[in-house]
């Protein structure tokens, strides 16, 4: 399956819907949409990978890359996911330190309301 | 010994696009070969690793080499072996090589950063090492070789 992407706001939360499989070839199309989404001013992003299929090391520098975006602008980029297949090469990549991980949308925006 | 015979053998053009065709053909030839179910994700993880740092590799460096994939089950293992042309990685220290490696002679232009330090281009590779138990990583002549094997039930071979 394609990437799909969708992105709305929610409570002053950007959210990020992706669906389908993050890899070297649709990786780019993801990485552009978090460029402009950063470009036009949101720096508080979620992004839900429930609908994720696969996700490699390109996927990974992509949303690293993002989350790099939204710090310079003092944002925030947390991720919601919660297929164990998944989250496993956040874990062996030490990246769940890196995000925040959460198991619903609602979830992730409460959290960062939160921490405001 | 002779090496047995490949299950499947691709060669694929470097394109991203080509990466994802890999791996449905790896995880395909895995599950008929036996490997079980949960070990399903893992092979297709790691061989789209290792296809996806071969094309970045050659659409450096070579862009009308084809990267090469061996699919093999027999003896109780599925073995996946992908073949570069483009490398400039020294062989891993601990690790022995493959038989492609033995005799293989150093880039005197390779990059001197060994592979378990993993320079952050090659996040790709520390997937692989940290996902696949069994995993050996060799120069050839002409590059990499990433070779990484599961338990089959070898049901068909």
């Amino acid at each position: 399956m394609d990437l799909k992407l969708d992105h709305y706001t929610k409570d002053g939360i950007e959210v990020v819907d992706v669906e389908g499989e993050i890899d070297v070839y649709t990786a780019p199309r993801l990485r552009e949409l978090l460029i402009e989404l950063v470009k036009v001013g949101h720096y508080q992003l979620v992004v839900n990978m429930e609908k994720v299929e696969f996700l490699d090391s390109t996927g990974l520098g992509v949303l690293v890359g993002g989350l790099k975006r939204v710090r310079a602008h003092d944002g925030s980029l947390d991720l919601v996911c919660t297929q164990e297949r998944i989250l496993k090469i956040f874990r062996i990549t030490g990246l769940t330190k890196v995000f925040g991980i959460h198991d619903t949308v609602d979830a992730a925006i409460t959290a960062r309301k939160a921490q405001k | 010994m002779s090496t047995p015979m490949a299950t499947v053998e691709m060669s694929f053009t470097p394109l991203p696009a080509h990466v994802r065709t890999t791996r449905l053909v790896a995880t395909a030839v895995a599950r008929r070969s036996g490997v079980a179910e949960t070990l399903l994700d893992e092979v297709r993880l790691a061989v789209g690793e290792a296809c996806s740092r071969a094309v970045e590799a050659h659409r450096e460096r070579c862009p009308d080499q084809p990267v090469r994939v061996a699919l093999t089950g027999s003896d109780g293992r599925f073995e996946v072996v992908v073949t570069d042309a483009a490398s400039t990685l020294r062989d891993t220290g601990g690790q022995p090589p493959g038989p492609s490696g033995a005799g293989a002679q150093p880039d005197p232009g390779a990059s001197e950063g060994p592979l378990p330090g993993f320079l952050p281009s090659e996040l790709g590779l520390a997937v692989i090492a940290g996902l696949v138990d069994d995993v050996r990583i060799a120069r050839t002549e002409s590059g990499l070789s990433i070779r990484m094997s599961w338990p089959s039930g070898d049901a068909a071979g």
